[in-house]
């Protein structure tokens, strides 16, 4: 079982993720090059939050161009397990490897602080570990984290079970639905504002982040890897 | 050839931006601001002795595929009087 983090230029939460996989996860992890190509040898990959490309022209625009890109998607493809964390959920909607786009936030501040969301499935590589409705405390730290997508789309994000996470008690950003994560057509790939890298140590200030990285190595060893 | 990008949010999409502005000439005195959406606009130059066809072309793949986000935004071209 191996792990990569994606760095783009720009990321900053790359070693968090890092470190969250290594030391609190314990479990093989790697650093992936932006114009790498090669996802060989990886089972899940990792993008992390940041300003790729200092959030020029819109957040994660232009990430989508980097080479590995096109990698990650023929990784996802292929039912690879991929998490965006901030960044990396624009990232992947900007990519079309997650539906919606991620706003400014209607406050049109940048938030940092811890909040509480809600599990919304325990249906997925990245929830099994907790049971539906379980409230989580885990830290956002972003300013284009208002979630939006048209009804038609909304409407088959919950026919689906596709909505991971909603903020819990408070929206901090004006996201539609208080949606706080979603997930794929094939529950492979999941995006999240809130960070689950900033939240796996008590020293942190909450362990509940770290439930989603356990969940994905349950999953893997699920699959015998 | 030379032309001008301007990408908007679609009408139906929330502008807290545009509305903060309008919220704020409203209290400098001037309230017959009803509304203000803020866009952003691209110039682009393409090189010389591309055909005019194919520079409309690449306009338009660029403002469609890297400008816009086609889930929020709407772009139009202005093309500059050559």
């Amino acid at each position: 079982m191996k792990f990569g983090v994606v760095i783009f230029p720009g990321s900053n939460c790359d070693h968090d993720c890092y470190y969250a996989v290594q030391t609190v996860i314990g479990k093989p992890v790697e650093f992936i090059w932006h114009q790498d190509t090669s996802l060989k040898g990886f089972d899940a990959v990792i993008l992390p939050g940041g300003f790729s490309y200092g959030d020029y022209l819109r957040t994660g625009a232009l990430a989508k161009f980097s080479p590995v890109m096109q990698s990650v998607k023929e990784f996802a493809d292929k039912g690879g397990l991929v998490i965006g964390i901030c960044n990396g959920f624009q990232i992947l909607t900007e990519s079309g490897l997650l539906p919606g786009a991620l706003m400014r936030n209607v406050t049109r501040q940048y938030v940092c602080k811890f909040l509480n969301i809600s599990t919304e499935t325990s249906n997925s590589p990245f929830t099994n570990q907790m049971k539906k409705g379980q409230v989580l405390r885990i830290p956002i730290g972003h300013g284009d984290g208002n979630y939006f997508a048209d009804s038609e789309t909304l409407k088959r994000l919950n026919g689906e079970d596709r909505i991971a996470f909603r903020y819990h008690g408070e929206n901090p950003n004006g996201s539609l639905e208080n949606i706080a994560g979603i997930l794929s057509e094939g529950r492979n790939v999941l995006g999240m504002m809130p960070h689950p890298d900033r939240s796996s140590e008590a020293l942190l200030g909450s362990t509940d982040g770290k439930l989603i990285f356990e969940s994905m190595v349950n999953a893997l060893a699920g699959a015998g890897r | 050839m030379k032309a001008t990008v301007i990408v908007t949010l679609k009408p139906t999409v929330l502008d807290p931006q545009g509305m903060t502005i309008q919220r704020s000439v409203e209290s400098m005195g001037l309230p017959e601001v009803a509304d203000v959406r803020q866009g952003k606009y691209f110039d682009v130059n393409i090189a010389d002795g591309v055909s005019p066809d194919r520079g409309k072309e690449v306009v338009q793949k660029l403002a469609k595929e890297v400008l816009t986000n086609p889930v929020i935004e709407e772009f139009r071209i202005v093309w500059e009087p050559r």
